[in-house]
């Protein structure tokens, strides 16, 4: 390894020199193998790479730039004190490095060190090398694979999951902090990927869950397994605590740098800009005709997307969760945007509690980082019944409306087709401050559909038929919408590339400051 | 064809083409280059032609219209009412919903819509109602044109006994068989035994392929007797069978005739169709490599004797099968325009639907037997939406999310009825296009052909170049040496793509190598930002391992500018291009040797589908440390799908033949799925009990729904 090489041609040691770098070496070579070359030939026997070859993979090549290699725990009970119990840098491998170029710190928990318990120093390097991240401004990516707290250590252990959540809190909004469980990752550890903006996790060797199986059955009497209960499935497709699982960790960590090179350094730096072989000006003809001419007759809302961004290439996040909304990132002209889309071939595409907590959380993330965000709409409305309204689709849904509306990022808004009811304001509206918002030739801007408000206006009245025509001419068209300013032009769905890319390169230079608060009060 | 005196008309004509050919080189817009409307205006014809047909044949009929000074009109069902037909003609008038019984093959609101527009002629296309005798009578109630023959050209050419019999009568050769109508699997059993294995029992009113089944033995007899009366009763509403002689190794050569209503009859040479899956046409080009004039001059006389004696006017054409002793038989006559015509009129420089038009208008031919040339080389190859690696194509459906023609290319000419967004329905022929390149030789043609497959851009739904491609490219067939049997002597097995050899192979992984490198660089030019590296060495060299199939290969990259240099199985290749990663062409020079690949998709864990040679190839980069990770991860173990019987295309369930707790040998029929009019029966791979049926006759199922599993 390089950082034993340095020390090598140094010849002015004296000899209680040359036995501290002895000790040095030792000490290096040790670190390296973490807890020894059987667990690590148990942990690749599990599919899974060891916190080192995480780093490696991850980073840039010779990118990685270790810090407290030399740390070990302080624990002198049970045993723990003994030199076999003792493994320089403990049970986390911690430093910094590029991806792509670009300044990253990371933290990768070694389960061949004590199942990459959690102790005090181990919860430390952690907090050091989030604290310089802050301090410089740069996203922190955390490999998670940890059997939980150091037990021997008690509430030290305790201690120091609170310090991480605390930094966890404190960089949140400020630099972006990227979360992938690559192993166990329970009990209270949970949270801190929990408090993290993006939770990846590898398909059938990572779990998260508050309490295992065994405490399952002892409480609640339910028989469950590990994976049903907190496997890569159950969290992308029923919880929605990930946003994306893959195959095993080789895939997990090329992904993840992909997913780097969508994320602006910090809130102080601009959505990155990549060299775009994308024509900024592209025509895309098959949007003239992919809205159905039936109203009622889905399309897939993935289409438009993945024809108007660069290179077709868009990293959907929570693919698998509340489908009805698509969120993930794109680039339009080389500049990373932040994608929302109605999906209509997913319950038509309405508003329920899980998509509006889905959308949220993502507008805020895209505004908190500089990220300008388009919107595709195609909204019938909120989902009704009572399952919905027991559940508080108000206050959820609230919290899509939230979102937009304090957003200052670039807003542009696409209505593709319907835009019914509330769910019209929702979704980045005019009236939420949008900067430029079209829509196509087939968006419908009103209160509800033809039927519904028929028989609302003209109750008991004959001839509704005649009057669902006269609806449908009045108020099944953009002009209601066009006439009064709120959508700014009607545009042929072929130039939505085009304009996008146009408009965005105007709103680069945007500024709208909220009034000054402490902070927000969105409806959680 | 010997030296033939050329009249000046068509000297004039000939320069066109030449002409036309010459200048698309440089232009992108839709050019038929390869023959040229002259159209006289003096020469009135009809002032509004209805068009009874969609897609590709619509357009095209439209655009000689349009030449003509003629206005258009076109039907069409709800479903198509965006589609490029529509969009093409002068009106539209909507005919109904999409299944085609009710729109494109309902006269009632055709002849309304003919009636609404004061259409004088209509022209059928191919399909549909083109050989439609009832339609035809019902046009000439009206005063309508019908642009084609007469009815009763229509009547005796269009049941397969009587032409036969009306064939004999004139002197053409015809195939030994039985000249009736078989009424039950027992009687066809008998009369395959007297004429003598292997027959053919296919429908009376037929067409197309459907409603045609060969048999070896009594036990297929009956088997192919159900699936053709079936067959037949849903395609054409008729259900009546013949039996004839099956010539084993035939070649399929058909003469393109052009007839008038004064007994005046040409015939504009022949089309060899031989590349052909089940009974249906792949490749067709024009002229045959096989006939010699003698041959040619027989056959296209036969022809002519043929139109003759039906009193035949308009294109038609006449089909034969050909022996290796080049004895032909009389096939079938189609009254209508074949789906093939364009390589004729390259060879011909004649514009088939302007003749059609004219001759339906009344005129006399224009032209002379002897002045009808063979320029040049034609090839068309069909493109279909369809999946070529199971039995050479079965339907696939889809939304044409990318759609490039490659009108780039010189002398190439697309005859195609959709565009980029367009869907490929389970309603409709899975056509994509008719592409046709030409050439001065055989060889230009096969050459333009190659080049213009490598930069046909289709995505979104799974289609055959990958299979013709491999067709036009294959020893046996540049050789000329080919059969109706071509396809499954070829690929005994069925068709796996193109097999790589070990130069091939070396071309490909350098090839992904380099293009996984270009993304790699790309992903670190990140602009105007301050805060990126400045300092990591500029790499130039690197050590990947590239997956395919068969393996992993070790692969050193160098670059210098745009040019890679790939050490690749003990090989070197350089590989260099424009790198563009936006585009779906990827325009490369490998060894010196352009070549046109395409990449259908990449992604961030270095899988790259890539289309190289037709065939679309899945490789994966991997850096050399991510190879090695990649060891450690643990083979994932796809589903056994020998207990699942999946449906491999969209379709409508016709039979589910089991129940569960059914024991099922292997082989033996599950259910049967109906796709474009064709029924496939659907067999269980292994001996097993049924464990549960998940689909019922009527029921609409998709590509890989599952239909039925086993224990």
């Amino acid at each position: 390894p390089a950082v034993i090489r340095e020390h090598r041609d140094c010849r002015w040691y004296s000899v209680s020199h040359l036995s501290v770098k002895e000790r040095i070496d030792k000490k290096r070579t040790a670190a390296l193998v973490g807890g020894g070359q059987k667990r690590i030939d148990a942990q690749h026997k599990k599919g899974k790479l060891t916190a080192r070859e995480r780093v490696e993979l991850l980073l840039d090549p010779e990118s990685f730039v270790e810090s407290d290699m030399f740390v070990e725990h302080r624990c002198s009970d049970f045993g723990m004190e003994q030199d076999r119990n003792k493994f320089p840098g403990d049970s986390v491998v911690t430093g910094r490095g590029r991806i792509n170029g670009r300044l990253v710190y990371v933290f990768s928990q070694d389960f061949t060190v004590f199942g990459g318990s959690l102790s005090g120093a181990h919860a430390q390097k952690i907090c050091k090398i989030m604290d310089q991240a802050m301090t410089v401004g740069a996203p922190v990516i955390g490999l998670n694979d940890s059997g939980g707290a150091r037990i021997q250590e008690g509430v030290e252990s305790l201690a120091g999951y609170a310090d991480i959540f605390l930094r966890n809190v404190m960089a949140s909004g400020v630099v972006p902090q990227i979360s992938l469980i690559m192993g166990p990752c329970a009990g209270g550890a949970v949270y801190s990927p929990a408090l993290t903006d993006f939770t990846f996790m590898v398909k059938d060797t990572s779990y998260l869950f508050i309490t295992g199986p065994d405490v399952v059955k002892s409480v609640t009497n339910e028989d469950v397994t590990q994976e049903e209960l907190g496997g890569a499935k159950t969290h992308t497709t029923v919880s929605g605590v990930a946003h994306h699982a893959f195959e095993n960790d080789v895939e997990a960590l090329l992904n993840v740098r992909e997913f780097f090179n969508f994320l602006p350094l910090s809130n102080q730096d601009p959505a990155p800009m990549r060299e775009c072989h994308d024509c900024s000006d592209r025509l895309v003809h098959s949007l003239d005709t992919i809205v159905p001419f039936e109203t009622t007759k889905a399309y897939d809302m993935l289409d438009i997307i993945q024809t108007i961004v660069d290179e077709s290439d868009f990293f959907e996040i929570m693919p698998s969760y509340a489908k009805n909304i698509v969120v993930g990132f794109a680039r339009m002209n080389g500049r990373t945007v932040g994608i929302v889309g109605n999906q209509p071939k997913v319950a038509s595409g309405c508003l329920d509690i899980n998509s509006s907590v889905k959308g949220a959380r993502f507008v805020r993330f895209c505004d908190a980082f500089n990220i300008p965000i388009i919107t595709f709409v195609d909204v019938p409305g909120f989902l009704p019944g009572t399952a919905q309204e027991y559940g508080g689709i108000i206050r959820h849904g609230a919290k899509l409306l939230y979102a937009f509306a304090e957003a200052t990022v670039p807003k542009i808004t696409i209505i593709t087709r319907k835009a019914y009811g509330g769910a019209y304001d929702v979704m980045s509206s005019k009236h939420l401050r949008g900067d430029v918002n079209y829509a196509w030739p087939t968006a419908e801007v009103a209160v509800m559909g033809a039927k519904g408000a028929v028989q609302i206006i003209f109750r008991g009245k004959e001839n509704q038929a005649e009057a669902e025509a006269e609806y449908v001419e009045k108020f099944a068209n953009p002009f209601p919408a066009a006439v009064r300013g709120f959508v700014d032009d009607i545009i042929e769905p072929s130039t939505t590339r085009k304009r996008i890319c146009r408009d965005l390169e105007v709103l680069a230079s945007k500024k709208q400051i909220n009034p000054w608060k402490k902070h927000a009060n969105i409806p959680l | 064809m010997a030296a033939h005196r050329v009249s000046p008309s068509l000297n004039r004509l000939l320069f066109a083409v030449k002409y036309a050919s010459f200048q698309s080189g440089g232009c992108a817009v839709h050019c038929n280059a390869q023959y040229s409307t002259v159209h006289s205006p003096s020469e009135k014809t009809f002032d509004k032609i209805l068009i009874a047909n969609r897609g590709e044949i619509a357009c095209r009929v439209m655009k000689t219209c349009h030449k003509m000074g003629i206005q258009t009109v076109a039907v069409h069902s709800d479903v198509d009412s965006s589609a490029v037909h529509v969009k093409m003609a002068d009106e539209a008038v909507c005919v109904g919903p999409a299944p085609t019984s009710k729109s494109y093959l309902n006269m009632d609101a055709i002849m309304d819509a003919i009636r609404a527009t004061g259409a004088q002629a209509v022209h059928p296309g191919y399909g549909f109602l083109s050989e439609n005798k009832e339609f035809a009578k019902r046009l000439a109630a009206e005063g309508v044109a019908f642009i084609g023959p007469d009815t009763h050209a229509i009547m005796a050419m269009g049941d397969k006994i009587e032409s036969k019999l009306i064939a004999k009568a004139a002197n053409v050769n015809t195939i030994p068989g039985y000249d009736g109508v078989v009424k039950t699997a027992e009687e066809a059993v008998k009369i395959a035994q007297d004429i003598g294995y292997p027959v053919m029992i296919k429908a009376s009113a037929g067409g197309g392929g459907k409603g045609m089944r060969i048999a070896w033995n009594a036990e297929e007899t009956r088997e192919g007797f159900r699936f053709s009366s079936q067959e037949a009763a849903s395609s054409f509403g008729d259900d009546r069978l013949l039996i004839e002689k099956f010539i084993d190794n035939p070649r399929h050569i058909e003469i393109q005739v052009l007839a008038d209503k004064h007994g005046n009859a040409l015939w504009l040479n022949e089309r060899e169709c031989s590349i052909q899956r089940r009974n249906q046409k792949v490749v067709e080009e024009a002229p045959s490599t096989f006939l010699d004039p003698v041959t040619r001059r027989a056959m296209g006389e036969q022809a002519v004797q043929l139109a003759k004696a039906v009193q035949y006017s308009s294109a038609g054409t006449v089909e034969f099968l050909v022996d290796s002793k080049k004895n032909f038989y009389f096939l079938e006559m189609n009254t209508r325009l074949q789906v093939e015509h364009p390589i004729t009129e390259c060879i011909t420089g004649l514009d088939l639907v302007e003749q059609m038009i004219r001759v339906a208008k009344g005129y006399q031919l224009q032209h002379k037997q002897e002045d009808i040339p063979i320029n040049g080389w034609a090839i068309e190859s069909r493109v279909y939406a369809e999946d070529p690696y199971k039995s050479f194509g079965l339907p696939s459906i889809g939304r044409l999310s990318k759609y490039q023609e490659p009108l780039n290319l010189s002398n190439v000419r697309v005859d195609s009825g959709i565009q980029e967004g367009s869907d490929i329905s389970i309603y409709y022929d899975p056509m994509i296009s008719k592409l046709v390149t030409y050439g001065a030789t055989r060889a230009e043609a096969l050459a333009r052909m190659e080049d213009a497959l490598d930069n046909y851009v289709i995505r979104g739904v799974t289609h055959n170049i990958p299979l013709l491609r491999e067709i036009i490219t294959h020893p046996r067939f540049i050789s000329g040496d080919i059969s109706t049997n071509f396809l499954p002597e070829v690929y005994p097995d069925g068709f796996k793509g193109h097999q790589l050899d070990l130069d091939t192979r070396r071309e490909l992984l350098a090839s992904a190598a380099a293009l996984y490198i270009t993304a790699q660089l790309r992903s670190q030019k990140v602009l105007g930002d301050l805060r990126v590296s400045s300092s990591p060495v500029e790499c130039s060299r690197w050590e990947l391992y590239v997956q395919l199939e068969d393996g992993s290969h070790s692969v050193e990259v160098t670059k210098s500018g745009n040019v890679y240099t790939v050490e690749v199985d003990g090989g070197k290749v350089e590989v260099s291009g424009q790198w563009n990663l936006a585009s779906p062409l990827l325009p490369l020079t490998i060894n010196g040797t352009h070549r046109t690949l395409q990449c259908l998709s990449r992604d961030a864990s270095g899988r790259i589908l890539l289309q190289y040679l037709g065939t679309s190839f899945k490789v994966r980069v991997l850096s050399k440390l991510a190879a090695e990770f990649n060891s450690y991860m643990p083979e994932k173990v796809p589903e056994d799908t020998s207990s699942i019987l999946r449906s491999p295309m969209p379709g409508t369930v016709v039979a589910v033949s089991v129940k569960p707790g059914d024991p099922v040998a292997e082989g033996q029929e599950i259910c049967v799925i109906e796709a474009m009019k064709m029924q496939n029966s659907l067999t269980a791979v292994k001996q097993a009990k049924v464990k549960s049926v998940h689909c019922k006759p009527g029921e609409t199922v998709g590509e890989g729904d599952l239909l039925v599993e086993l224990e």
